[in-house]
């Protein structure tokens, strides 16, 4: 059964990842791959999660999840060299120059 | 690789190393391939969380200042035979460092530079624009006015280092604590007493200080003054292609690098002199910004056109731990007998890690001096013997 379509990671592998000894939901990722490909963990992430929380013996809500990393859809470098920073919705930082218009990891990084 | 230990930290140990990144693991390794027993490697959140899993995985020997380079030359020499040493494929391969400028004056310099690696037996060459193309075939060269190329430099997948020397750690005895935090380093009567954790205290004689852009914070502890500071580097990765690019790409006139890993993603980042930097950890913000995906994109495409179709995946951020010169601080402080440093790597640690580890390791269980460990000790700023390194890009 896959776990994560994109990359194709099945549960088993999975499973023999945590075996090896990666116990934590970032170490599995970069490990199996999981998450890092189109859907960057949309479809797969909670269900990983859920699927390590059993590993665990813990609840699902114990499992911290990976930082979300921008963008939210994979963009082209053609489209993102022609942003304009300076447009409406992007927040000047201190020195004058554009910035995120909001914060997209958790205040802290797991 | 390590998992979670549920158990309380042990009450002694012969050496604590603080930190599981590159350096942290690769003195580690080292120390205990030299018979020392009852190592510790505390780490506060998961192996390669700090600056190792961040970066570009990078690795030349195309330096100005004669310690780098051998230290780099040394290091390469330790890639090429990594995964047979930690037996685990750490994906090391050597596409060369293209080292571009678009700057006529920086031209004497690079020539420079060229002399003095080949003086240190390092294979480096001069290419006019037109030869670039030989290497990068898309490159457009129409701004570049030449280039230097050395074709031992390569790339390796840090967080597969890291993992391998890890679990070559483990096998040779180390134990290893992840989610685990140095809060207080003990040092009394001028020598190292152990740590405080936040999962018990650790009796130790020698304390290696390997906490990355953590380092000065801790050193601060036991009255360490490290003059280092600590800024936010910002590198993406794209989607996978198939193979088009052997080397890394770097550029001295803005600062970008690209490489494309063996998983086939370009990686790659570009240096902002805007960025502002941070001594105390507590204002660490390693939170992604638009406007490097924007500059990046911008510079990717002007130097390579072709990319403006492929889409980039992820973006994210790390600390580079910068010393006045840009060179790390090796060794000890006088007056504090087992207290040791490997930091202030600035953005060239995944490539010295291994090398730093293994001078390291020699050097605290000998006590002998080590060359390059003396120039590159803490009162080297105090003598002032600062020599910068022009080769500082990204
Ligand atoms: C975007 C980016 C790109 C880069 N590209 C390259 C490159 O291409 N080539 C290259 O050679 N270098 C590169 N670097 C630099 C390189 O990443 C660092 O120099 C190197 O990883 C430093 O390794 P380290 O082991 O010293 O520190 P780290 O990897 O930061 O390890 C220190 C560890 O200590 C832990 N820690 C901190 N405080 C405590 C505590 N109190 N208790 C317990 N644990 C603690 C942290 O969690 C961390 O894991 C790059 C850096 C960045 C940010």
């Amino acid at each position: 059964m896959f776990l994560c379509c994109c990359e194709d990671v099945t549960l088993r592998e999975w499973r023999q990842a945590y075996g090896e000894g990666f116990s934590e939901m970032e170490s599995l990722k970069r490990y199996t791959g999981l998450g890092t490909g189109f859907c960057q963990g949309k479809r797969c992430l909670s269900e990983a999660a859920a699927e390590l929380a059993a590993l665990r013996g813990a609840e699902p809500a114990t499992i911290r999840l990976t930082t979300i990393r921008p963008p939210a859809e994979p963009l082209t470098f053609a489209e993102l060299a022609a942003l304009d920073l300076d447009a409406p919705g992007a927040v000047p930082r201190a020195d004058g120059r554009a910035a995120l218009p909001a914060p997209t990891a958790p205040e802290e990084e797991s | 690789m390590i998992p979670l230990s549920r158990g309380p930290v042990p009450a002694t140990a012969d050496a604590v190393v603080i930190g599981g990144g590159i350096n942290g693991l690769a003195v580690a390794y080292e120390l205990a391939g030299r018979g020392l027993k009852n190592i510790v490697v505390l780490e506060s959140r998961y192996i390669g969380s700090g600056s190792t899993g961040r970066c570009g995985g990078g690795i030349r020997a195309q330096w100005t200042t004669k310690e780098n380079i051998r230290l780099a030359q040394e290091s390469v020499a330790m890639y090429e035979n990594m995964s047979a040493e930690l037996g685990y494929q750490v994906f090391f391969r050597q596409g060369g460092y293209l080292m571009i400028t678009e700057n006529e004056k920086d031209l004497p310099a690079l020539r420079d530079a060229v002399a003095l690696q080949n003086s240190c037996g390092v294979p480096t060459e001069f290419l006019p624009p037109s030869d670039c193309r030989k290497i990068v075939p898309d490159l457009d060269v129409s701004r570049l006015v030449g280039a230097t190329f050395c074709p031992k430099d390569g790339t390796a997948y840090p967080f597969a280092v890291v993992w391998g020397y890890a679990r070559a750690c483990h096998r040779r005895g180390v134990r290893i604590f992840i989610r685990t935090t140095v809060k207080e380093m003990l040092a009394q009567d001028g020598r190292m007493r152990g740590v405080v954790t936040d999962r018990g205290v650790i009796h130790a004689p020698v304390v290696v200080n390997s906490a990355g852009p953590w380092a000065r914070h801790l050193a601060a502890q036991v009255g360490v003054s490290l003059p280092n500071r600590q800024e936010r580097h910002e590198i993406m990765v794209s989607e996978s292609l198939k193979p088009f690019l052997d080397p890394m790409v770097i550029s001295i006139t803005n600062g970008i690098y690209f490489s494309q890993s063996l998983r086939g993603e370009i990686v790659g980042g570009i240096g902002d002199p805007h960025e502002p930097h941070w001594t105390d950890p507590a204002e660490f913000d390693t939170r992604s910004q638009l406007v490097f995906a924007v500059r990046f994109a911008r510079a990717l495409t002007a130097l390579y056109p072709r990319a403006a179709q492929v889409r980039m995946m992820r973006q994210w951020a790390g600390m580079y731990d910068v010393t006045p010169d840009h060179r790390p601080i090796l060794g000890g402080v006088p007056g504090l007998e087992g207290y040791h440093h490997i930091c202030g790597f600035s953005g060239h640690g995944f490539m010295l890690g291994p090398v730093t580890g293994r001078r390291m390791a020699e050097h605290i269980l000998t006590g002998r001096p080590d060359e390059i460990i003396t120039s590159l000790s803490l009162d080297r700023f105090e003598r002032g013997d600062l020599q910068a390194d022009a080769f500082v890009v990204g």
